[in-house]
């Protein structure tokens, strides 16, 4: 996608305008306008978290199970700091930072968690490494779960209530706020406030890409011995690509904590992890355009669905024959399969990838085999 | 004392569960490097049918004794099991054989979700209790209880042990499973159907994890359409314990982590005056295995393997 827009700039002059309209859109066409642009705003903030994981996933190879708990350190960071819950405890500087600030300790936090979680599993590879991140993750979440005693940080299963919206320069997204003759609520607001985060992790996960660490990551992606031998620091690289990862995942998170305005233990569940898991591999692993469809797919459909089935159902059998939401989960599980099997690179994959799966002609890759066996020959 | 051999007798129970459901897990993997995510939800339609069936007969009127009745609902669930898993092979896993690694992953997430969803359409969402047919009385030995069902459930995991032990290292079969997970293509020079050896894999495993599931059922008297997705990763987690793809030490890690959590949760309240209470209890499986792999990253009894180049 990028690619083309770059060549073409009416392109993306198209694109950005389309994005820029998108909530007035939904709101003039459909009825429930307001409920799309919700489950819009959602998929802008899971394509933040896509974005992320696709730093440790895509780029670095390093496969994290237990992405959400980034997610749940940044969300509960910011409910605690602008909810009224901590209020008495904290100290006055400490309560409702800042915007930038807020952010920026968000990533602090979510990124140091990030590292003590890659420090010890380093050594680990491959499955290893998922499992001991799908652990941590379900640490994270059980004490969150549980910690609303001896002392009461989390207020445990009920979650934390009343989170204040964001204040940028003395506005309250919390507030509609009138501006060119249009009123802007708080979905509004929070449709564009992520999209700038969503453009944000973009710009930088393309600089990152061609970047000297970005390469690094490759390397150790394809093998980590040989990076390693080309003097690449594979311990640092690594733990970078964790911190990084986590650091988004944890912007995202207090974005989410302050639109949602409560939190609690249960959305933050292995699920979550294995969704956003399934956004960057559906999409297409290491691929920017490809990541963020994945994200929207994902996303989206079972709130397609929501809409569709009830009424289809309705239409053929005159009643309610079984619960839509149980018939929507089918119909997605069943959609995965599905795409895994006609496209298991991913939808959108990166060129590097799709010439790994799909050679560009036989002879080509009879060619590749026939200095492959000579090669090893050779060695013997 | 007596406290201390309770929690003992109890995770032996649940670590003998955990151990068969384990083995599914890592026969698989050892075969084909690959989580069968799908692998807990195998267990939960395993007690699931088992349940259905022993209603059913009851609700016929048909007079048989307890044991009796749970052995008939097992053998028509462990048929349900073996088919789903050979099926859930041929078409979400075979397909993706040569694919990326992640590939495969994602379809048994996607086989897991469906079964999921499918049990609920059938089941519904409520808890659904076990029978009471089973004897309730217990013995107690050395100031400890035990029932019946939990001798049943330690004796019958260790037969079943025992008899895929046998199974693998001294039969044809077993040889040829050896084989292929070693090495798939050199198993087939040597005159090995690896397809048909891969599909005898996801058999006997879920086979083992019907088997399984209904343990559970009868043990928590109570069976749910998500039972399986937590049962899953403990065994899953008892399986790196032990050392992934090594069947002996999937029942070590098994038996270690029902111990370990059973006395685990026992003495965690004590132990922290309260502060730390039974609630804690899902923590101890992973603790303990981020510890293990730090310490020794492919598992108790696993090898070491070399990096491949």
């Amino acid at each position: 996608m990028h690619e083309t827009m770059k060549k073409n700039p009416l392109l993306l002059a198209i694109f950005a305008t389309f994005v820029m309209v998108l909530p007035w859109v939904l709101g003039g066409f459909f009825e429930n306008g307001n409920s799309w642009l919700r489950a819009v705003d959602f998929a802008l903030l899971y394509i933040l978290l896509a974005l992320g994981l696709n730093i440790v996933v895509g780029y670095a190879g390093l496969l994290d199970l237990g992405y959400i708990a980034f997610y749940a350190v940044g969300a509960y960071l910011y409910a605690l700091l602008n909810s009224p819950h901590l209020a008495e405890v904290l100290p006055a500087w400490l309560s409702h930072p800042p915007f930038l600030v807020m952010m920026v300790l968000a990533a602090i936090v979510a990124g140091v968690f990030g590292v003590l979680l890659g420090s010890p599993t380093l050594k680990l590879r491959g499955d290893y490494l998922a499992i001991v991140t799908l652990g941590f993750g379900e640490i994270i979440r059980i004490f969150m779960n549980n910690l609303d005693r001896p002392v009461n940080i989390t207020n445990g299963p009920q979650g934390i209530n009343h989170i204040d919206a964001v204040q940028i320069a003395g506005y309250d997204f919390g507030r509609p706020i009138e501006f060119l003759g249009l009123t802007f609520e708080k979905i509004h607001l929070y449709y564009y406030l992520i999209l700038a985060f969503c453009a944000l992790i973009i710009f930088v996960s393309m600089r990152l890409q061609n970047s000297r660490i970005g390469r690094a990551w490759v390397a150790i992606r394809e093998d980590e011995i040989a990076a390693n031998a080309m003097g690449i620091n594979t311990r640092n690289v690594k733990l970078l690509a964790f911190a990084m990862g986590a650091s988004f995942g944890g912007v995202s998170g207090a974005l989410f904590a302050s639109f949602q305005g409560f939190v609690s233990p249960e959305s933050f569940v292995l699920m979550e992890s294995v969704m956003v898991l399934c956004m960057v591999v559906l999409g297409g692993m290491g691929n920017i355009p490809g990541v963020i469809l994945g994200a929207i797919i994902v996303s989206i459909t079972p709130e397609l669905l929501r809409d569709i089935i009830n009424p289809l159902q309705m239409a053929i059998a005159g009643k309610r024959v079984v619960d839509p939401e149980n018939l929507r989960m089918l119909v997605f599980g069943l959609a995965m399969i599905i795409i895994m099997l006609v496209r298991p690179e991913g939808l959108w994959p990166s060129k590097r990838r799709r010439a790994e799966l799909h050679p560009k002609t036989k002879e080509i890759a009879l060619q590749e085999k026939d200095s492959l066996q000579d090669a090893e020959r050779n060695h013997d | 004392m007596d406290i201390f051999l309770q929690q003992l007798i109890n995770g032996l129970v649940v670590g003998s569960i955990y151990a068969l459901i384990a083995l599914g897990y890592t026969m698989v993997y050892g075969i084909m490097q690959l989580i069968n995510f799908a692998h807990g939800e195998i267990v939960m339609i395993g007690a699931m049918v088992t349940i259905t069936c022993i209603n059913l007969l009851l609700g016929m009127g048909v007079q048989m004794p307890g044991p009796v009745l749970l052995l008939v609902g097992l053998l028509m669930a462990i048929p349900v099991s073996m088919f789903l898993g050979f099926a859930i092979e041929k078409v979400a896993y075979q397909p993706l054989r040569k694919a990326p690694r992640l590939a495969p992953l994602i379809t048994a997430i996607g086989v897991s979700i469906v079964l999921q969803q499918v049990a609920m359409l059938i089941w519904g969402r409520n808890y659904r209790p076990f029978p009471s047919i089973l004897p309730t009385e217990v013995h107690i030995i050395g100031g400890a209880a035990i029932t019946d069902l939990q001798i049943a459930i330690i004796v019958l995991a260790l037969l079943l042990m025992g008899g895929l032990f046998y199974l693998i290292e001294k039969t044809k079969l077993g040889r040829a499973m050896r084989a292929t997970s070693q090495n798939p293509e050199v198993a087939k020079l040597m005159g090995v159907n690896v397809n048909h050896i891969i599909s005898m894999t996801f058999i006997i495993g879920s086979a083992l994890g019907a088997v399984a599931g209904v343990m559970v059922a009868a043990n928590y008297d109570q069976a749910h359409a998500y039972m399986g997705f937590m049962i899953g990763l403990k065994a899953f987690t008892a399986a790196v314990l032990g050392g992934i793809g090594n069947i002996g030490g999937a029942v070590l890690g098994g038996i270690l982590l029902g111990i370990i959590e059973s006395l685990g949760s026992g003495y965690l309240g004590d132990l922290t005056g309260g502060v730390l209470g039974s609630h804690y209890k899902d923590i101890f499986a992973f603790v303990v295995l981020i510890i293990v792999l730090v310490f020794r990253p492919s598992g108790l009894m696993g090898e070491r393997v070399a990096e491949r180049a």
